[in-house]
């Protein structure tokens, strides 16, 4: 079979996927208590006015006809109009991910950062005061959780030492430092539970290559240990350390959730949470799809590192 | 090894480095702006249009005005209607219309767009919350521009009252439609643009036809998450919180000179609605011997840090009408059990508490459940999604013993009276009571019928009726001309100023 075949049969694949998620978000969002029409219009409604706002948001139509037309706006490009904001979604979604692509890719580079030297510094010598280092680091981060680091950041960083804004976010528009230094702190937030667990994979990933024939025979004939550590002992412990990255991914922006709210940014896991309390069923579809996306070209990201990293793995003519 | 220590210290100074370039100046106190927080961001900027409550935190008075207007201490004064007369048989209202007012795209208001605004309101595809409020007009003239006639289907003394809230500010045709994210109104602000999930900006509008606020901007931040919001007041982010909601967190603001704290009253009652007509909740003295269960002061004590006033009927401490009827079914265990068992309970029952996730009301239950262990009363406690569970499996569906929740619309004795409604409390007096404050033509005859009408509800029970929650407000001490008491929810902007 050749690669091209290959890669069509695994894109049919992952559109296959892509089908049944749309539908299963979609039974699910529309089986959760709550009418979109009854929350906006409050408990002071009268049923003939609930009754004019779904017909306005066309919520009295059939559920199977909801479906088809919001598949068939998410192929052409048309997510549809935001019943709450009455704005298109593909619109809020945009202005939202120039917050949340930022900040989960600033917490990703401070991850690794963090994390590689980290866990390197610790495999090289088992049991070492840097290896004491990353051991409590990781448990630390580890144990405690995001939003948590993120509150004690507000407390002693902004409002102690007042280095970075406690919160809020005032638009890449007008000043791009302003901006950016809002993403920091809850970059950081974001940043030190995956560096834990990556500092964890890395360690562990790196001790285990040490003991290979291939870094014996390196050391042997006469490489010092530190270029045997950065040339042969690294690049080859990287496969864990990538799968690794890719799986926590998902959880970035899962996390991402509860510090945009903890630092009252304007990202993507704000609009989700606002749209899941106010039932406004079809941001949430959009949304929910969007994340399968994500996931899905993260792992074909992951996939491609494998073959970077490992000949081995590259598919051969 | 001093490589290793070495190693570390370049590290540290990396980071160093990389926060102080991070580091930007983030003052932003220009001398005529005002950032004010709310919990909430609303759906849509016109309060004409769904629930009212958190767009008009945003646009109400601000940038939306009504023909009249509630003010700070709850009067009704004029606003874009200078006058008003009443017709002796109490069917019609008519308004005399200010010539110098126009809307923030130029349309000058009159009475052809004041008509447009209602008839929109009353249509039939109306998607307007509170469309029953005004319900009772049956149509609208606009015999000249100035004049403005509203012929009632009977007398309703509310109808004033109603017509100075949010629900019924001033639309311009051409863009009633638009308002909902690019509000048109006739205030002293003008709208700029909306961050959504973030901010409402709003600045002065140059052809305001009253006076010019001192103010040049004003921008609305929506900060849901309590710790969020003390930081942000904290580090003047925000200058403004009317309605802070965690009274937990209140008192760190008192140490701080440089803001200031005001607990004012709200109009928020806190009530623990039954269900009437489901056993034992259906015998009035279970429902009386369940109200002498509760020590409303603990409750404020441990619900809202001690800030809020008990209630013993559904009314506003704030209001001229109320009546305190806190004793009536004050705290009294012993009078609870002897009435519990002449219910037929003399070893209490167990029930079930729908409790919507909010944490006043969390917190509000697992105190009432306590209470009631003392009359041997067992409570079990059900989380509620809240609004939308909440919304459709105890308000809509009644399929409930007990709830909390606080009801904040202002003047809203009345929902007892409506049927259905998820009390499923019915007594045709207290209807009556209603009527006859609709009709009421003096101000002493809508007082009278006020007090009768709480006393009943008071006697009935119907919900257990808890505190009056306190309206919370921290602000910059600079900061002067900001509503310290809540007759409408809303950040009215008007009259605040920068003191020097």
């Amino acid at each position: 079979m050749n690669a091209a075949s290959k890669y069509m049969r695994r894109a049919a694949g992952y559109l296959f996927v892509l089908l049944v998620t749309s539908f299963l978000i979609f039974v699910l969002i529309e089986a959760a208590p709550g009418d979109p029409a009854e929350i906006m219009l409050g408990t002071s409604a009268q049923p003939d006015t609930v009754a004019a706002l779904r017909a306005e948001l066309g919520l009295d139509r059939p559920m199977m006809v909801r479906y088809a037309s919001w598949l068939g706006g998410v192929i052409t490009g048309d997510l549809g109009n935001s019943y709450t904001y009455g704005t298109p979604v593909a619109e809020l979604i945009g202005d939202r991910l120039a917050v949340t692509v930022p900040l989960t890719l600033l917490a990703t580079l401070l991850a690794i950062g963090i994390s590689l030297p980290l866990g390197v510094w610790a495999a090289a010598r088992p049991g070492a005061v840097t290896d004491g280092v990353a051991t409590i680091f990781s448990q630390f981060g580890i144990a405690v959780p995001n939003f948590w680091i993120g509150l004690l950041l507000i407390l002693f960083v902004s409002l102690g030492l007042g280095w970075f804004p406690a919160g809020g976010f005032p638009g890449w528009g007008d000043d791009f430092g302003k901006a950016f230094s809002a993403l920091i702190l809850p970059a950081i937030s974001l940043a030190i539970p995956q560096a834990a667990v990556l500092t964890r994979v890395t360690r562990a990933a790196v001790i285990e290559v040490t003991h290979e024939d291939f870094v014996r025979t390196a050391r042997a004939k006469g490489l010092g240990r530190n270029r045997a550590l950065w040339l042969h002992t690294v690049p080859n412990a990287m496969l864990p350390v990538v799968t690794m990255l890719g799986l926590q991914i998902p959880f970035l922006i899962s996390g991402a959730v509860l510090v945009e709210n903890v630092f009252t940014l304007p990202g993507i896991g704000t609009l989700a949470y606002q749209a899941l309390s106010q039932r406004d069923l079809i941001v949430i579809q959009n949304v929910v799809l969007m994340f399968a996306i994500i996931v899905i070209i993260v792992n074909l990201i992951v996939d491609g590192l494998y073959a970077v990293l490992d000949p081995r793995l590259r598919t051969h003519k | 090894m001093p490589y290793r220590y070495k190693s570390i210290r370049n590290m540290a100074c990396a980071v160093s480095t990389a926060a102080l370039i991070a580091l930007a100046p983030s003052l932003s106190l220009a001398a005529g702006n005002v950032t004010f927080g709310q919990p909430v961001e609303p759906a849509g900027l016109d309060p004409t249009v769904g629930a009212p409550v958190a767009s008009g935190e945003v646009t109400w008075q601000n940038v939306f005005e009504g023909l009249v207007a509630v003010d700070r201490d709850g009067n009704i004064t004029p606003q874009l209607a200078s006058a008003w007369t009443l017709s002796d048989d109490g069917l019609t209202y008519t308004f005399t219309l200010r010539p110098d007012v126009t809307f923030h795209n130029g349309v000058t208001f009159d009475s052809t767009t004041a008509k447009f605004t209602l008839d929109r309101i009353l249509s039939k595809d109306s998607t307007n919350g509170q469309k029953a409020l005004y319900s009772v007009i049956d149509s609208v003239d606009a015999p000249d521009t100035a004049t403005l006639v509203l012929h009632l289907s009977k007398p309703s003394s509310n109808l004033i009252y109603w017509l100075g809230f949010p629900s019924a500010v001033m639309v311009e045709p051409s863009t009633a439609d638009s308002n909902k994210t690019t509000p048109t109104g006739t205030g002293p602000f003008k709208f700029d643009e909306w961050r959504k999930g973030d901010r409402v900006l709003m600045s002065a509008y140059d052809g305001y036809w009253g006076e010019k606020p001192s103010l040049d901007a004003i921008t609305a931040r929506f900060i849901s998450d309590p710790q969020a919001q003390a930081a942000a007041i904290l580090s003047h982010d925000v200058d403004v919180f009317g309605k802070f909601e965690a009274p937990e967190l209140f008192s760190q603001f008192k140490g701080d000179d440089s803001l200031s704290t005001h607990v004012g009253v709200g109009e928020m009652e806190i009530v623990a609605g039954m269900n009437n007509t489901r056993p034992p909740f259906d015998d009035i003295r279970v429902r009386q011997a369940l109200m002498m269960a509760v020590d409303r002061n603990i409750l404020i004590q441990g619900v809202e840090s001690g800030f809020g006033n008990p209630i013993g009927s559904h009314f506003s401490p704030a209001s001229p009408y109320y009546v305190d009827l806190t004793g009536e079914y004050g705290f009294d265990i012993d009078a609870a059990k002897a009435l519990l068992a002449e219910a037929g309970y003399p070893n209490g029952f167990e029930f079930t508490m729908k409790v919507p996730t909010r944490s006043y009301a969390t917190r509000s239950a697992e105190i009432l459940q306590a209470l009631f262990t003392q009359i041997g009363v067992m409570a079990k406690i059900e989380s509620s999604d809240f609004p939308a569970g909440w919304i459709k499996d105890v308000f809509k569906d009644t399929n409930y013993d007990m709830t909390i929740i606080g009801h904040a619309e202002p003047l809203d004795i009345g929902i007892y009276a409506r049927h259905p409604y998820y009390f499923n409390y019915n007594n045709p007096a207290f209807d009556a009571v209603m009527d006859d404050i609709a009709a009421a033509t003096t101000p002493d005859a809508r007082a009278a019928g006020f007090k009768k009408a709480q006393e009943i509800i008071g006697h009935d029970v119907p919900a257990l009726f808890l505190y009056s929650a306190p309206k919370l407000g921290v602000w910059d001490a600079k900061l002067t001309g900001i509503w310290e008491n809540g007759p409408v929810p809303s950040n009215d902007m008007t009259d605040v100023s920068w003191s020097e």
